[in-house]
């Protein structure tokens, strides 16, 4: 049969929007797939468009320092960003995924406001540089970036990393306190905490973008609406987090808050919703995200009732990520006939 | 690198820059993570193992006519096993305060991979100015790397330099100085950066500059 009398493959259809962005270089069809339009740059615009209640509350409760520091991380991530692709010879379009733009402000969330900004700036830097420029760029990191930033700001800069400004609609005139203690610190020394009211609102001391478990719960019901984030991080990290707290206040009701503070306090609500439902460290397989919710939120709170630091999102985050590739073993699923024997 | 090519003084360079044993072979990391805390550290941790490699190459280059093939690891493990004690000894006598701070890491150097594999690769099979060349361009590769490090954790982490004050007062009273260097993460992170730059260097040559 001579290749004449093979009727030509049918060209892939383009369809109306086929290619997000410029990758047709890797589009390989065979059966009419459909094309969501869903590219990389979408979904972090929808992260930061779930975030934007946060950072107007932010600024509601600290000022120009909200604005300050958001823009010091950003300027870290973006300039690094740069100064990588360069680096490696690439061309700068990875700027333009806004993935960086995401790791900034996530960061910028999760630090104390009163920080100087260039300690910003170095987390910044530190967060794409080592956590995602040296493995590679986005999608090759094995950490997420935000908190590998937060992590070596906590390690570097010890003291300026637990002083917590009193937010300006707190303050009181007349009053030269202009520290304070976050909610869990003071749970954790057996102090007195905020109406609960004040601490699911988040007007309380703490990191930047964090307090609010309310406006963090809205964007990232909105984002698991919108399907940017799956639900099942979010579901294990809230069910393991209300679990052990309540079985943690059963058993000793003085010592140890219950499942309703620990849920709203920190940055536990934010972490869930927006750290990690990152698609890079995550594990893909749908048992497999639910299980690192579940290891965050144990994890979480193994910090928080046993560890000497008040707040542990940041490590359950990390060492979660640290076990994903084999959180993936464990629950690749069994093709149709069973296990292949070991490759 | 050419072991038995070129002259003493290429074996001697090749020690301190083309083979440098940190920077290029990755040899001796206990010694170069633990103890680059401070200048002085490292100055005295290279001066140490310096003065066992140097040793060390001249005993076995000298012996080398005389060890029987497959004792030869012992007689190297003895040969610097009685140098370390002496540099131990010498440093609990003279200098006792960095000994202490040096700790474990200074009875180590008997283990340290880069001064066996210059008795293994030089000085059992060249001559004792050959090995002596050797010795030194390696001892003084391994210094300056150790110093290299020293130098940014010290004055990242607490604002001196051989204790000297280079940074303002303010820089340390007010936190500002970077905590995570002093402690075994900046060793990493240091190392990681210096190597990565020093592979670059060489990529640039290995290629004619075209990077």
């Amino acid at each position: 049969m001579s290749d004449a009398e093979i009727p030509p493959l049918p060209e892939a259809t383009p369809a109306a929007k086929p290619v997000p962005e410029s990758r047709s270089e890797f589009l390989v069809t065979s059966a009419p797939h459909l094309a969501a339009g869903v590219s990389t740059r979408r979904v972090m615009f929808e992260v930061v468009l779930a975030m934007v209640p946060l950072f107007v509350f932010a600024v509601y409760m600290h000022h120009a320092r909200a604005v300050v520091l958001t823009a010091a991380t950003l300027a870290g991530c973006l300039l690094t960003e740069v100064l990588a692709n360069a680096i490696r010879g690439r061309s700068q379009a990875s700027l333009s995924d806004g993935s960086a733009v995401v790791t900034g402000v996530i960061l910028a969330f999760s630090l104390p406001p009163s920080l100087p900004p260039y300690m910003a700036f170095i987390g910044g830097v530190v967060a794409i540089a080592l956590a995602k420029a040296v493995f590679g760029g986005l999608g090759q990191n094995l950490f997420n970036p935000a908190m590998v930033g937060r992590a070596f700001l906590m390690v570097c800069f010890p003291a300026a990393m637990v002083t917590w400004a009193v937010p300006v609609p707190l303050q009181e005139i007349g009053v030269d306190a202009t520290t304070m203690a976050t909610p869990l610190y003071a749970a954790a020394r057996n102090e007195a905490i905020p109406a609960m009211s004040d601490l699911f609102v988040g007007t309380v001391g703490g990191s930047l973008g964090e307090t609010s478990a309310l406006l963090a719960l809205i964007g990232g019901l909105y984002l698991v609406m919108r399907r940017i984030a799956d639900w099942r991080q979010p579901l294990g990290v809230l069910a393991a987090v209300a679990i052990f707290a309540a079985i943690a206040h059963r058993v000793n009701p003085a010592e140890y808050e219950g499942p309703l503070f620990h849920l709203s306090s920190g940055a536990l609500m934010f972490g869930a919703f927006f750290i990690a439902t990152d698609y890079v460290g995550a594990p893909i397989t749908p048992r497999g995200r639910l299980i690192f919710g579940f290891g965050v939120g144990v994890l979480v709170m193994v910090i928080r009732v046993f560890g000497a630091y008040p707040e542990g999102v940041m490590f359950a985050i990390l060492i979660m990520n640290a076990l994903t590739p084999l959180i993936e073993r464990w629950t690749t699923p069994v093709p149709f006939g069973g296990h292949v024997a070991a490759a | 690198m050419a072991d038995g090519n070129g002259s003493n003084f290429d074996q001697f360079a090749a020690g301190v820059f083309s083979n440098n044993p940190v920077l290029v072979q990755l040899l001796g990391m206990c010694p170069t993570l633990a103890v680059t805390n401070s200048v002085e550290n490292a100055l005295v941790m290279g001066a140490a193992v310096t003065f066992v490699v140097v040793m060390s190459n001249l005993i076995t280059s000298l012996l080398r006519n005389l060890i029987q093939p497959h004792v030869r690891i012992l007689i190297f493990t003895l040969t610097i096993a009685t140098f370390v004690t002496i540099a131990d000894m010498a440093l609990r006598a003279y200098m006792f305060d960095v000994s202490k701070k040096l700790g474990a890491f200074v009875p180590l150097i008997i283990v340290n991979c880069i001064i066996i594999c210059r008795a293994e690769v030089v000085a059992i099979k060249c001559s004792v100015s050959r090995s002596l060349a050797d010795a030194f361009g390696m001892g003084l590769g391994f210094t300056m790397a150790l110093t290299i490090l020293g130098i940014v954790r010290e004055i990242l982490g607490a604002g001196t330099l051989l204790k000297q004050p280079v940074l303002p007062a303010a820089f340390v009273e007010n936190g500002h100085n970077w905590v995570i260097m002093i402690l075994p993460p900046g060793a990493f992170l240091t190392l990681g950066v210096v190597v990565g730059v020093v592979n670059h260097l060489r990529s640039r040559k290995a290629t004619g500059g075209v990077a």
